[in-house]
């Protein structure tokens, strides 16, 4: 092959041809693919659309990286004790059909979300929570956020929401009220829910056929 | 069940014929023409001598000494290829010296995100008021800092400066790539501002807006330019392997990161396939191949060596893009996505082994016998470190696609430290060899403090032992207490808090590391320092002329 201009003498062409058409595989299979598979999913019966606060909540979520720390995937009971810690069942593509951006992610730094609204059901919990994550949780290493909240003496105006907090983080006459930002965060939080069946109750006539030799 | 069978099916296939067709190639000898190839980095009469232009004169005549297969003493280059050089050199001077000064700058920043990141890990209610400082912003301001700032800018000044090299003809089209580098440091700027004002996509790797990551294709596209205009004009015979890395690496970015970002495009679980897609090819089809460049030409050019094999570093190239293309699914195992796909990329992360054991024989079967060299090579010292830690980063990554591993490490420190070990003490440390070598060329100036180099490289090893050893076991107890459904979930937090603290006196080791890196940088820059002997190229001054002009200006 020293001599001579065919086409595979020509190393920027086999270069460029190799890395396209491997390049292109990869896509395929990783993307291309589950694009066709899972256009096709529908929401499960017992999902909601979000509402636009619960959206809003979910922009702040993206916003302040809470997915750097928490994960929205329960896994199966036969890989890890998730759903024996009240996490929940392992998700089903249906569970994220209203997810876009997806935030599966990719640490446990804090517990798995997917399913924390069922789990903690109290929205001034999750205030109270997110203003001072230790004064509920000893030993959490979770970030307060006090730029959600505004403190200031007096009282809570109509239409505020004045956090009800346990004894100690506020000096007497304060009061500590959440913006809107941690209202719709929190909105978020208690939405998420995925505690109804992943499965529809299958029908007699699936039932027959899968059993079927 | 049946696609899955016939998916798995269809890819086994697929990869069988795929050998076969590897095989015939080589037997047709498709892959290159063995040691002309290898030897294609160096000039006439040059093998066996050692070039490194961040030594002194006494590591210089350590360094020559040491090489096992030293050079006669009527082995040197001819005066027309000197001359040749340093004007290969010269033509890449202005666009390196601009990415690696905005790669060094985007360092020291995204060490100091870094720190920050691991403090407040151990200290949450540390800098808390400002929305910007939270943990959620100020780490992925770290990782794209990292990523899209010091990696890959400090990526492509370094293959920008090989290319003349590599191709034995000037760069042609150095303005594309400087527009490029550039625009590519504006945007990421904008993307770090974005994320700090809470306008992220919510995406690992891909955290920036797509209007600006528009702008980072343009300029990934605008930094290959030069490549391949230098290529129609090239006069070497061979194409030497690190160029294949180059070129595919180049290609590979904008088109991965153009469909990553398209906007309306990922859906839910499937933008989640997307995600872990192009996770880990910006890892696999990105920094891999610019740092296995560098590592492949400068570890040779140091030694006065070939590589160990050529065929070799060739079936290294085309099995590492085949199967690092096809891993980012074992990022999602347990996860709600179709399983063949998490099959598939399990199988793929093992078969990494393959281009993983190919550069490897390579790089240390060259090294081997030539350990004296590092003593005297500050360069060699860096990247022979950074391409055994390859090797280490890789072998650990195929285990931890494992599912019985992968179930303990998912979700824990253990696969930061993990990413630490690619990311840093492979493709950084190569960074760092590649730009103490190079910008004694760009600069025509010695390095000015040749002790600074070793304290540079002393921090970042001692950090990065601490560092890394730290996380990873507070990474494996973490997920071992997490399986454990009798210990409750905040026992998992609490047992990782000395190895968080750890990690932070890992990390302060390493930011020190790189701010004496900087200084001695910057110090270069405005020319410090007593003059030895300037830009020596062969163990003697060979550029007086040029030396005297750059002192002057």
């Amino acid at each position: 092959m020293s001599q001579g201009t065919s086409f595979w003498e020509m190393d920027e062409l086999r270069l460029i041809t190799g890395a396209m058409v491997i390049l292109a595989l990869a896509t395929g299979i990783l993307v291309v693919v589950p694009y066709l598979l899972l256009r096709p999913v529908k929401a499960p019966a017992g999902l909601k659309p979000y509402t636009d606060i619960q959206l809003a909540g979910r922009q702040s979520y993206i916003a302040n990286g809470c997915v750097y720390c928490h994960s929205q995937q329960p896994r199966d009971i036969q890989q890890a004790p998730d759903a024996k810690r009240g996490w929940g069942r392992a998700s089903v593509a249906g569970d994220y059909v209203y997810d876009t951006p997806h935030l599966l992610g990719t640490m446990r730094t804090g517990p798995d979300l997917l399913n924390i609204g069922a789990r903690q059901p109290s929205a001034d919990w999750h205030l109270g929570h997110l203003y001072q994550p230790r004064a509920y949780t000893p030993g959490s290493i979770m970030p307060s956020y006090p730029y959600l909240f505004e403190v200031r003496q007096g009282v809570a105006q109509a239409g505020e929401k004045a956090l009800t907090l346990p004894p100690g983080l506020t000096k007497p006459g304060e009061v500590v009220i959440a913006k809107p930002e941690a209202l719709a965060l929190v909105a978020y939080l208690l939405a998420l829910d995925r505690t109804y069946p992943a499965l529809p109750p299958r029908s007699a006539s699936a039932v027959a056929s899968e059993d079927a030799p | 069940m049946d696609f899955t069978v016939s998916m798995l099916l269809g890819t086994f296939l697929l990869s069988v014929a795929a050998l076969f067709a590897f095989i015939w190639s080589m037997s047709k000898g498709l892959f290159g023409e063995g040691s002309d190839a290898a030897a294609e980095i160096f000039a006439a009469h040059e093998l066996g001598t050692v070039e490194d232009p961040a030594a002194t004169a006494a590591q210089k005549g350590g360094l020559q000494k040491s090489i096992a297969k030293g050079a006669g003493p009527d082995e040197r280059m001819d005066a027309a290829d000197i001359d040749f050089r340093t004007r290969a050199d010269q033509s890449t001077s202005l666009v390196v010296g601009v990415c690696l000064t905005l790669a060094v700058v985007w360092l020291v920043l995204a060490s100091l995100a870094g720190l920050i990141s691991s403090i407040k890990l151990h200290e949450p209610d540390w800098w808390v008021q400002y929305e910007w400082l939270t943990f959620g912003r100020i780490r992925p301001i770290h990782l794209n800092l990292v990523g899209y700032g010091w990696c890959s800018l400090a990526g492509i000044g370094v293959a920008i400066w090989l290319i003349p090299r590599l191709l034995q003809t000037e760069l042609v089209g150095a303005k594309y790539a400087l527009v490029g580098g550039a625009l590519w440091s504006i945007g990421v700027f904008a993307g770090a501002v974005a994320i700090a004002t809470g306008h992220s996509d919510g995406l690992e790797w891909l955290e920036f807006p797509w209007q600006i990551d528009m702008l980072l294709v343009a300029a990934g596209a605008l930094v290959g330019f030069p490549l391949w205009l230098t290529l129609l004009r090239r006069k070497v015979k061979h194409l030497y392997v690190s160029v294949w890395y180059i070129a595919a690496g180049l290609l590979w970015f904008p088109i991965l990161f153009l469909i990553a970002n398209w906007p309306g495009l990922h859906f839910g679980i499937e933008q989640a396939t997307m995600n872990w897609w192009f996770g880990h090819n910006v890892l696999g089809l990105w920094f891999t191949p610019l740092g296995l460049a560098a590592a492949y030409y400068f570890i040779p050019k140091l030694l006065g060596t070939p590589i160990h094999s050529y065929n070799l570093s060739l079936l290294g190239f085309w099995s590492l893009a085949f199967f690092y293309s096809q891993v980012g699914g074992h990022h999602l195992i347990g996860g709600p996505v179709p399983s063949w796909l998490i099959t598939i990329s399990i199988v793929q992360s093992m078969m990494m082994v393959i281009p993983v054991f190919a550069v490897a024989v390579n790089h240390h079967r060259t090294v081997i016998g030539n350990f004296r060299a590092l003593i005297y090579s500050p360069t060699l010292r860096f990247i022979v470190l950074g391409s055994m830690l390859y090797t280490a980063a890789s072998v650990q990554g195929s285990l931890e696609a494992l599912r019985a591993v992968n179930t303990i490490t998912h979700f824990t420190h253990y696969t930061v430290a993990h990413a630490h070990l690619g990311l840093y003490g492979f493709f950084s440390m190569v960074m760092f060899g590649s730009i103490y070598f190079i910008m004694p060329r760009v600069m025509n100036w010695e390095w000015p403090y040749p002790k600074l180099i070793s304290l540079h490289f002393w921090l970042v090893l001692g950090g990065f032992a601490v560092y890394f050893i730290g996380l990873s076991f507070g990474g494996w107890y973490q997920g071992l207490a997490m399986l454990d459904e009798k210990i409750p979930f905040m026992e998992s937090v609490k047992l990782t808090l000395p190895y968080l603290e750890a990690r932070s006196i890992g990390g302060g080791l390493m930011t020190l590391g790189h701010l004496v890196f900087a200084a001695h940088f910057f110090a270069m820059g405005w020319k410090f320092g007593p003059k030895r002997l300037g830009a020596a190229l062969l163990g003697e001054s060979l550029f007086p002329r040029r030396v005297v002009k750059g002192a002057a200006a």
